[in-house]
């Protein structure tokens, strides 16, 4: 079983809680997709229209909140929306989010290093989302991130495992759980990844601009599990040569 | 008086509390956290807390991300 | 027992603290689960996990050794290009207070025993300056009173600027000892745990600090933990069963790499040589078998340096150039002194590649690679203060 700082997750399918046409489709997608963590983004509450609160609508005995640090442009801005989702009873877990570039919103490397570093030491546990270079990785493992989440391609644009050499560095040297994160397009992407030898792997887009959201949903848990199973099992190889024995060639002066 | 909630004017009776001005809104209290001037306020100091001429309030919850 | 059947596992004993090495009859259960379609994938994966390892250094492999001479020498050259690296090493002193049943400097041998002096270990690395070296790896017996850190911190100073790596193979010492010999110029640490299997290393390992296995186990992740660029571990050859032996190093290698990023890692194959005391090797290790070996780790481990020394004799190095090994020996004596004075007694042990450094880079060179005698300054290095 997926374990993170010694929390237990039977799903290895996490779920992003944006962009669903309604609370609603989203709940019976979330449900649906066996989620049990699922990422939430902190905003002022719309003063005029305080209704739709999503607090309300999924069963936090359910689904594990995991709070997001979206928006934040640089560490302190991250710090001060942690901590604030901490005071939201979001627990001290987080999905640290530095994404100084409103465009493409890609991670900032070096901000989020200098924010998982403040925010273990008070207390928080950290799941950085990062660029998928594998010394950050290491550095970010190093200063106490509880996984890492590096992105598959830049966030929403739904083109799969971009990144899939530099994961599979990460994969190799990380001693913490390795999540891919964001650009996840479609079920098979979330296979490769899988397949891999990825912990888990967080969806949000695909699922929530689907045709239909719930179906997609239950496509990508299965694709999870598939991808898990064969990891698992151990992939055969790539390869056409395989003769059982080959010519000793160039072995010769072995005595 | 005037105060700043969540980025607009908002004019309120002097010696209101936290708790005051938040019941008219139409807001779950136990959904949002509220920071007032820069500092988390705890749940028990909402009652006490009074706002000032000038306060910066920010009501804040969860909302769909990923 | 753990079962190491693929990756999941894998990183499962990758991510204990401590490490613990398997017990020889698990490994042995890993490599009977083995089956040839096993060697065949490890022949072709770009991530070769334990049980690749187990079935490259199983009997079944036996007859890929020409498949894996072919993939160790893609690798090699891929990851180490047309080069060849070489380095000397200077035997500071033979005294010794373990006794370990194969090893010459052994405390009950009677041979001459001595320490150089600062300016016999001056005059001794500075012939072998002249001769062309710019990688020294000091090796010394264990008697830490009469070679201690202070000694070796003051042999550091006086290499640094002058040598390109200077590297030891000494007493293991303390992670404080290790950095303060890193900022003397100290570059990289061997240390060989001799055997993985624990009753043949109480057997062998009859009195002296060496005799306790886990602290052994654990220096070179002290060695890295102190800021050493390069740790190099091995298993001496010839005291239990070889295919093991290279399964528990594998695992001890690759635990280091997952636990310690930052630092280069070699391995080392020595096979017992002839030496005073007369040991009899436990178990005979052919060249072919030591052949197979080396190729499984390259597989293995992609980035590993493997080193190949003067233990071997010259056809046997020359025909392994450019398949797997990475860097070599050349022109050793393993006597302290031996250099300035050719008839210094009290050998380790007798080397079966007697060639100078000219001989063995005109013999590298006709096979197309270059031989590298300097590869970084350790006049660069800070280190943690």
């Amino acid at each position: 079983m997926l374990e993170i700082a010694g929390r237990k997750f039977r799903s290895r399918l996490f779920t992003g809680t944006g962009k669903f046409s309604s609370s609603e489709v989203m709940r019976q997608a979330l449900e649906a997709s066996n989620s049990e963590m699922v990422t939430v983004a902190l905003r002022r509450v719309d003063l005029n229209d305080p209704g739709d609160d999503i607090m309300q609508v999924l069963d936090r005995e359910k689904f594990f909140f995991l709070p997001n640090t979206s928006g934040a442009r640089d560490a302190q801005e991250a710090i001060r929306l942690a901590k604030l989702a901490k005071a939201s009873g979001g627990g001290n877990w987080l999905k640290l989010e530095v994404t100084p570039d409103p465009r493409t919103l890609l991670p900032d490397p070096i901000e989020t290093l200098k924010a998982t570093e403040e925010l273990v030491r008070d207390g928080f546990v950290v799941l950085p989302y990062m660029n998928a270079d594998p010394i950050l990785a290491l550095r970010l493992q190093d200063v106490g991130a509880a996984a890492v989440m590096p992105l598959g391609a830049p966030i929403g644009t739904n083109k799969g495992l971009l990144t899939r050499d530099q994961v599979e560095i990460i994969i190799s040297q990380a001693k913490v759980p390795v999540v891919v994160d964001a650009g996840l397009g479609a079920p098979s992407h979330a296979a490769l990844a899988m397949e891999m030898g990825a912990d888990a792997v967080l969806v949000n887009t695909a699922i929530a601009v689907a045709g239909d959201p719930v179906a997609m949903a239950i496509a990508f848990a299965k694709a999870v599990e598939a991808g898990r199973e064969a990891y698992k099992a151990g992939l055969g190889t790539q390869g056409s040569e395989a003769s059982a024995s080959s010519p000793e060639t160039g072995l010769g002066f072995l005595r | 008086m005037e105060i700043i909630v969540n980025g607009e004017n908002k004019n309120i009776d002097s010696g209101t509390s936290v708790e005051g001005y938040l019941k008219t809104l139409d807001i779950n209290l136990e959904t949002v956290v509220l920071e007032c001037d820069g500092g988390i306020l705890k749940r028990d100091e909402y009652p006490v807390r009074i706002l000032k001429e000038g306060s910066v309030l920010e009501v804040i919850r969860f909302i769909g991300g990923g | 027992m753990i079962d190491i059947k693929f990756a999941e596992k894998d990183t499962k004993i990758m991510s204990q603290e401590p490490l613990i090495i398997p017990s020889f009859q698990e490994l042995q259960n890993i490599m009977d689960s083995c089956c040839s379609e096993d060697v065949e994938a490890a022949l072709h994966a770009d991530h070769v996990g334990i049980k690749g390892l187990a079935a490259l250094l199983s009997p079944l492999a036996h007859d890929y050794l020409g498949q894996m001479a072919t993939r160790s020498q893609e690798i090699t050259l891929r990851r180490f290009g047309r080069t060849v690296q070489l380095y000397a090493p200077v035997y500071l002193s033979n005294f010794c207070t373990n006794r370990c049943a194969y090893c010459g400097f052994s405390a009950e041998n009677k041979i001459d025993r001595r320490i150089l002096t600062l300016e016999e270990v001056e005059q001794e690395v500075d012939i072998l300056y002249k001769r062309g070296f710019n990688h020294i790896l000091l090796v010394s017996g264990e008697a830490p009173k009469k070679l201690g850190v202070d000694y070796l911190e003051k042999v550091a100073l006086l290499m640094r600027g002058k040598f390109a790596a200077v590297s030891i193979e000494v007493q293991p010492l303390s992670t404080e000892d290790y950095s303060r010999l890193f900022r003397a110029g100290i570059t990289a640490v061997a240390v060989y745990q001799e055997t993985y299997e624990r009753g043949i290393y109480d057997q062998v390992h009859l009195a002296g600090q060496k005799c306790d296995y886990d602290f052994r186990l654990e220096t070179p992740a002290r060695c890295a933990e102190a800021g050493m660029r390069e740790v190099g571990i091995g298993a001496l050859l010839g005291l239990a069963d070889w295919r093991l032996e290279g399964l528990a190093l594998g695992i001890h290698l690759a635990w280091l790499r997952k636990q310690y990023w930052r630092t280069a890692l070699t391995v080392s194959f020595p096979r017992l040589r002839p030496a005073a005391g007369g040991f009899a090797p436990l178990l005979n290790v052919s060249e072919r078998d030591l052949t197979q070996m080396v190729f499984a780790l390259r597989i293995f481990d992609q980035d590993v340096g493997l080193l190949m020394s003067t233990r071997e004799e010259a056809r046997y190095r020359d025909g392994m150039l450019g398949l797997g090994p990475t860097r070599l020996s050349a022109g050793s004596c393993t006597a302290p002194g031996g250099y300035a004075n050719a008839d210094s007694g009290g050998e380790q042990f007798s080397v079966g590649d007697e060639r100078s450094l000219v001989e063995v880079c005109a013999a590298i060179r006709k096979i197309g690679l270059d031989p590298v005698r300097k590869d970084w300054d350790c006049e660069f290095q800070v280190g943690k203060s």
